[in-house]
C-alpha cells in the first residue's frame, strides 16, 4: 500500500544547521550530516536540505553537505535554495540529491523548469510554490506568488502558476504559505487543496506546523500527498516516528518499518 | 571478483555506490565495487549492476553512446549468465522496447514493454512517488528474509511509467498504486527493480545484500 510521507526539512547555511537540532545526544548539533542520519534512524521518509547561504563564497559548502549525506543515509533526499542554473542542479544531483527545488530561477525564467525536466526527468525536479493569500475577507480566495520569503509580490496567482510549471515539467510541488510560515498555527489547508486538486503530481505541504493534527489536516484536508515540518521535529518536541504513529492513529496510511 | 556499476551517464551512482558498500561491508563481502564506463571492466565483471533515472529513450542513448557497452553487457549478462540487477530505467531498459515519449528498443532480456502507469484512481498522484509496499508474485532469492504484503517493508519508487512482463513468469513482486505497478522481475540469472534499492533504507540494503549473494 502507498504511504504518506513525512519530510523533514533542514535550512543550512554557509554548511551548518541553522539555530542547530536538539532532538538527540548529537556531537554536533550544526552538522547537517549528523541531523541527517538522526532523521534516517527515526524513520524519516526523506529529507529536505534548503540551502539559505547568502554569501557567494561559501555556496560550495551544500555540495559538501550533499556528499557526506548521501553517503551515510539511504534514503531520499531533496534540495532547495538558490538553484539558478542547470549546472547547479546537474552539481547537486551528482553529489547525490535524488531531487532538487528550484524557486526564485522559476518565477523569473519559466523556462529553466522544462530546460531542467527535459535535461534531468521530471521525478528530480520539484518547484516550490511560495503563496500568500491576496484577497479581502468575503472576496472568492485567491493566492498569489511571493518571492523573497514573501517580502515581493509578483502578481502572479498560485493556482496558475502551479498548473503551469506542472505543465513545463516539475514532477512535484513543494507548497509552502507564507502566511503560516513561522507561525505554528497549522497549514493554510484552504491554499493547500485548492493546489493539490489543481495539478496532477504530488502536492508536498509546508509552512505552519506546530503540531501533529496539523500534519493529519494537511493529507485528510489539504489532499497533500507528503507534508514537511521543520521546528516541530528540531526542538525535540516530537519524534518523526511518534508523528507517524500518531497520523496512522488517525487513519493515514503511513510507514512505521521497524 | 568484482562488481560493476555501470556508468553511463545517466544520474548520480554515488549514493548507489556507498548503498552496495555498505550492504557488502555489513554482510562480511569483500567483492570490490567499481563504478565503470569501461566495457572491458563490465566484460570482466563477476555481477552487474545498471542504474537509470531520467527518460527511457535518454537513458538508451547514453548506454549506445559507450562503444561497445550494450555488446559487453549482451555478452557477460545474457550469454555468459553473469548474475545483473538493473534499478528503475536500469531495470526498464530490460524489456524489448519503452513507448515514453516515443517508440525506443530495450535491451530485450524480457520479453514485454515499458508503459505509462495509469491508476484507476484518479486522484492518485504521477509520478508514483514515495514510498510503498511489495506483493511477492514468487519467491526469489532477492527477497530473502524481507517482509513482502501490506504489513511488509517499503521500497521508494519514483516513477511515471513500468515494465509490463509479457510473460507472468518473469514477475517478482508488484506494488499496489490504483492497480499492479511491476516492482521487481526476475529471469535466470536477471533481476531488476522498479523502486531504488540505494534509497530504500532497511529493504534496500538487505535487497542488495542478497543480489551480492546470488548465485543462480
Amino acid at each position: 500500500m502507498f504511504k504518506v510521507r513525512v519530510i523533514p526539512c533542514l535550512d543550512v547555511k554557509d554548511g551548518r544547521v541553522v539555530k542547530g537540532v536538539n532532538f538527540v545526544d548529537l556531537r554536533d548539533a550544526g552538522d547537517p550530516v549528523e541531523a541527517a542520519i538522526a532523521y534516517d534512524a527515526a524513520g524519516a521518509d526523506e529529507l529536505t536540505f534548503l540551502d539559505i547561504t547568502a554569501s557567494h563564497e561559501n555556496r560550495d559548502t551544500i555540495f559538501d553537505v550533499v556528499t557526506r549525506t548521501a553517503e551515510a543515509c539511504f534514503m531520499p533526499l531533496t534540495v532547495g535554495g538558490g538553484v539558478r542554473t542547470v549546472d547547479d542542479i546537474r552539481k547537486l544531483l551528482q553529489c547525490g540529491a535524488d531531487k532538487v527545488s528550484i524557486n526564485t530561477a522559476a518565477v523569473a525564467k519559466r523556462e529553466f523548469v522544462k530546460e531542467a525536466a527535459e535535461k534531468f526527468g521530471n521525478q528530480c525536479i520539484v518547484v516550490a510554490v511560495d503563496a500568500k493569500k491576496v484577497s479581502k475577507p468575503g472576496e472568492p480566495a485567491r493566492w498569489e506568488i511571493f518571492t523573497h520569503g514573501g517580502r515581493n509580490p509578483t502578481g502572479l496567482d498560485a493556482i496558475d502558476y502551479a498548473r503551469a510549471v506542472v505543465a513545463l515539467g516539475a514532477g512535484e510541488i513543494l507548497l509552502t504559505s507564507m502566511d503560516r510560515d513561522g507561525t505554528r498555527s497549522g497549514f493554510d489547508i484552504p491554499l493547500t487543496r485548492a493546489i493539490a486538486d489543481a495539478v496532477p503530481v504530488p502536492v508536498v505541504a509546508s509552512g505552519g506546523v506546530g503540531n501533529l493534527d496539523h500534519l493529519v489536516e494537511g493529507i485528510r484536508d489539504g489532499h497533500a500527498t507528503a507534508v514537511l515540518a521543520a521546528s516541530i521535529f528540531h526542538f525535540g518536541e516530537y519524534t518523526v516516528r511518534q508523528a507517524k504513529e500518531y497520523m496512522a492513529k488517525a487513519g493515514l496510511p503511513m510507514r512505521l518499518d521497524p | 571478483m568484482t562488481v560493476a556499476i555501470v556508468d553511463y551517464g545517466s544520474g548520480n551512482l554515488h549514493s548507489a555506490a556507498k548503498a552496495f558498500e555498505r550492504a557488502a561491508r555489513e554482510s562480511g563481502f569483500t567483492q570490490p565495487i567499481v563504478v565503470t564506463s569501461s566495457p572491458e571492466a563490465v566484460a570482466r565483471a563477476d555481477r552487474i549492476v545498471l542504474p537509470g533515472v531520467g527518460a527511457f529513450a535518454d537513458c538508451r542513448r547514453g548506454l549506445d553512446s559507450i562503444d561497445g557497452m550494450v555488446a559487453a553487457l549482451n555478452e557477460r549478462v545474457h550469454k555468459r549468465g553473469r548474475p545483473f540487477l538493473g534499478i528503475c530505467v536500469g531495470m526498464q531498459l530490460m524489456a524489448e522496447r519503452g513507448l515514453e515519449h516515443k517508440v525506443t528498443d530495450g535491451l530485450g532480456w524480457v520479453a514485454g514493454e515499458v508503459d505509462k502507469i495509469a491508476p484507476a484512481d484518479p486522484s492518485l498522484k504521477i509520478p508514483h512517488m514515495g514510498w510503498n509496499t511489495l506483493n511477492a508474485i514468487k519467491p526469489h532469492p532477492l527477497l530473502d528474509g524481507i517482509e513482502t504484503g501490506p504489513q511488509g517493508l517499503h521500497a521508494y519508487f519514483v516513477h511515471s511509467y513500468h515494465l509490463k512482463a509479457a510473460d507472468r513468469s518473469d514477475l517478482v513482486a508488484q506494488a499496489d498504486y490504483g492497480g499492479p505497478i511491476t516492482a521487481i522481475v526476475g529471469r535466470d540469472t536477471l533481476a531488476g527493480t522498479q523502486f531504488h534499492p540505494e534509497k530504500s533504507q532497511r529493504l534496500g540494503l538487505r535487497l542488495i545484500a542478497n543480489f551480492l549473494k546470488w548465485s543462480p
